[in-house]
């Protein structure tokens, strides 16, 4: 990690809580990423939100990225942004291919219902504890996620 | 089975309402599924995708510039922002720098977007509540602008202005004429528009705490935009994180604490107030110069350099037919589109087509309030509640 990342506040204050927070952090084209392990992802996201000098109270985003065919194949993807501080932050965790599963962070922001649901739908990734976890933009009864690389752009035939 | 409500024991007297997707005041194609006890909405969940396409997955197949050409269809309402926004995340990735007058011609026709957006907003939310005239006013008004896009692009809708590097085309001849004339009628529609709605007793009693949420709730929730400034929250993409020069210019942020849907109406009324002073300003400074960056492998060349000159003609071939080849990395950038934060998310994997592109569609995350706001409430408030929230279907689904 070069030294503009290592003195970011952000990555200092997710230090602090635990080593263990804080897998990988880069900084590209002024933008701040942090992987953070899927099992404290619940515990590092209620952190963000709640700690006064962060306080990342808005989900903006969450989406999700498939490296088929490499390992680990999945990443689910947040951006969150400070109103206060006006600082904009994205997580990003790591998961496995052949069971994609993560904590829902619907307890942590509401706002992440509707994209887990999307994610969930278009990448196969499950969220656990999420309070309705089904198809939203595709019909109920399709078969395949399609934004996995895997999946041809025509569709199956 | 398509989304349902389950009946809850003991309370099966209950109706389940299933409302849209064909449905005049759902704003295209949203479904609503509805629990009523009498006229009140008990429960409420929405269903969408109705309109998916698969933008996302399209994005993949296309080099970055035929990407622009799928953002104008997703929020047909506000195409020059849509192509803004991603215009604008690619030119983060690349590290382009964008001529003045182009950054400033892109201010002008975002915010000629955003006040003909707000116009069928409306427009469309008078005639859901029965303000019959308002509608035909609105509409007369947004011709104008449609006009002014069609000068600039040759299109009315599907624009495709926004090129990455700046503009397609040099803006022809009188088009500032033709804006000036738009800003000097425009204040007095606005006038007429207030006359018939803002102190109008039906409309007072159809909106005024009717659909409130909270500052809290709106953050919680992911809303944006003047839904979220309706309810007091001074969060503006234009304010806090300035784009293509949004920072040159005077202009406040409107909000209301009410959070109801009236609140959301006057909004709205003043921001199209604000753009019209950003307009202004822009137009009175706007600076002499090229529209298109200078970077020969990434902006197409002029149609006549390519006749006269090798290397444009090898640019031009080398663009269309591979595209170009962003650095390896991932940007996040988004704008104020007339619904709220609109963002893109762009993954490069240094090839010509991007390796991941996902949008932040802002009605996306404002439609999740609406069960929130709608629960309690009259079914005849439910219109009233889905009209001020200003939803696209075409970006929420994508």
């Amino acid at each position: 990690m070069n030294p503009e990342v290592e003195t970011h506040p952000v990555v200092q204050r997710l230090r602090e809580l635990s080593p263990e927070a804080l897998e990988d952090a880069q900084i590209f084209r002024g933008e701040l990423t942090v992987w953070i392990p899927a099992a404290r992802l619940r515990h590092v996201a209620e952190f963000l939100r709640d700690e006064k000098a962060l306080s990342f109270k808005y989900l903006s985003d969450l989406t999700a990225l498939d490296h088929y065919p490499n390992e680990p194949r999945f990443e689910t993807v947040y951006h969150l942004v400070s109103l206060e501080h006006n600082q904009r932050l994205r997580l990003k965790v790591r998961l496995a291919g052949d069971d994609p599963r993560v904590d829902s962070l619907v307890p942590v922001w509401p706002a992440a219902n509707a994209f887990e649901r999307e994610v969930f739908d278009l990448f196969g990734v499950y969220f656990e504890g999420h309070p309705y976890l089904v198809r939203i933009v595709l019909p109920e009864d399709w078969e395949g996620h399609p934004l996995r690389k895997d999946y041809p752009t025509e569709g199956y035939r | 089975m398509p989304v349902t409500l389950e009946r809850i024991p003991g309370q099966e007297e209950r109706v389940i309402l299933s409302m849209g997707p064909q449905h005049p005041s759902t704003h295209g194609v949203l479904r609503l599924v509805l629990e009523l006890d009498g006229e009140t909405v008990v429960r409420a969940i929405y269903d969408i995708g109705y309109l998916h396409t698969g933008f996302e997955k399209s994005f993949e197949r296309l080099t970055y510039s035929q990407d622009i050409t799928l953002t104008d269809r997703m929020d047909y309402l506000a195409p020059l922002s849509n192509n803004l926004g991603f215009c604008l995340a690619v030119e983060k990735l690349l590290e382009l720098e964008i001529p003045a007058k182009a950054q400033f011609v892109r201010v002008i026709l975002t915010e000629l977007t955003r006040i003909q957006s707000h116009l069928v907003w409306l427009g469309t939310h008078a005639i859901d509540i029965g303000a019959m005239s308002v509608f035909l006013y609105c509409f007369r008004e947004r011709e104008d602008i449609l006009h002014i896009f069609e000068m600039m692009s040759g299109q009315r809708m599907m624009t495709s202005y926004f090129r990455i590097g700046g503009l397609a085309l040099e803006p022809p001849l009188g088009w500032t004429d033709r804006v000036e004339k738009f800003l000097k009628k425009f204040p007095g529609r606005l006038e007429e528009y207030e006359g018939l709605l803002t102190r109008n007793p039906i409309w007072m009693r159809r909106t005024q705490g009717v659909g409130a949420i909270s500052a809290e709730d709106a953050v919680a929730y992911g809303v944006s935009g003047p839904s979220l400034r309706g309810s007091g929250v001074k969060w503006d993409v234009r304010k806090a994180q300035p784009y293509s020069s949004y920072d040159k210019f005077n202009f406040e942020i409107p909000t209301r604490p009410e959070g109801d849907v009236y609140a959301r109406y006057l909004v709205r009324m003043a921001e199209m107030r604000e753009s019209l002073k950003i307009v202004r300003q822009a137009l009175d400074g706007l600076p002499e110069g090229p529209v298109r960056a200078n970077a020969p492998h990434i902006v197409m060349p002029d149609r006549e350099s390519m006749k006269t000159s090798i290397e444009a003609l090898i640019y031009h071939f080398k663009i269309v037919t591979e595209g170009f080849h962003p650095p390896v990395g991932e940007v996040y950038h988004s704008v104020e589109s007339p619904r709220g934060e609109l963002g893109f998310y762009i993954v490069s994997d240094g090839s010509p087509r991007p390796f991941r592109c996902h949008v932040r569609a802002p009605s996306f995350a404002n439609l999740q309030a609406l069960p929130k706001i709608i629960e309690g409430r009259l079914i005849a408030d439910v219109v009233a509640c889905i009209g001020s929230i200003d939803v696209v279907l075409g970006e929420i689904d994508r």
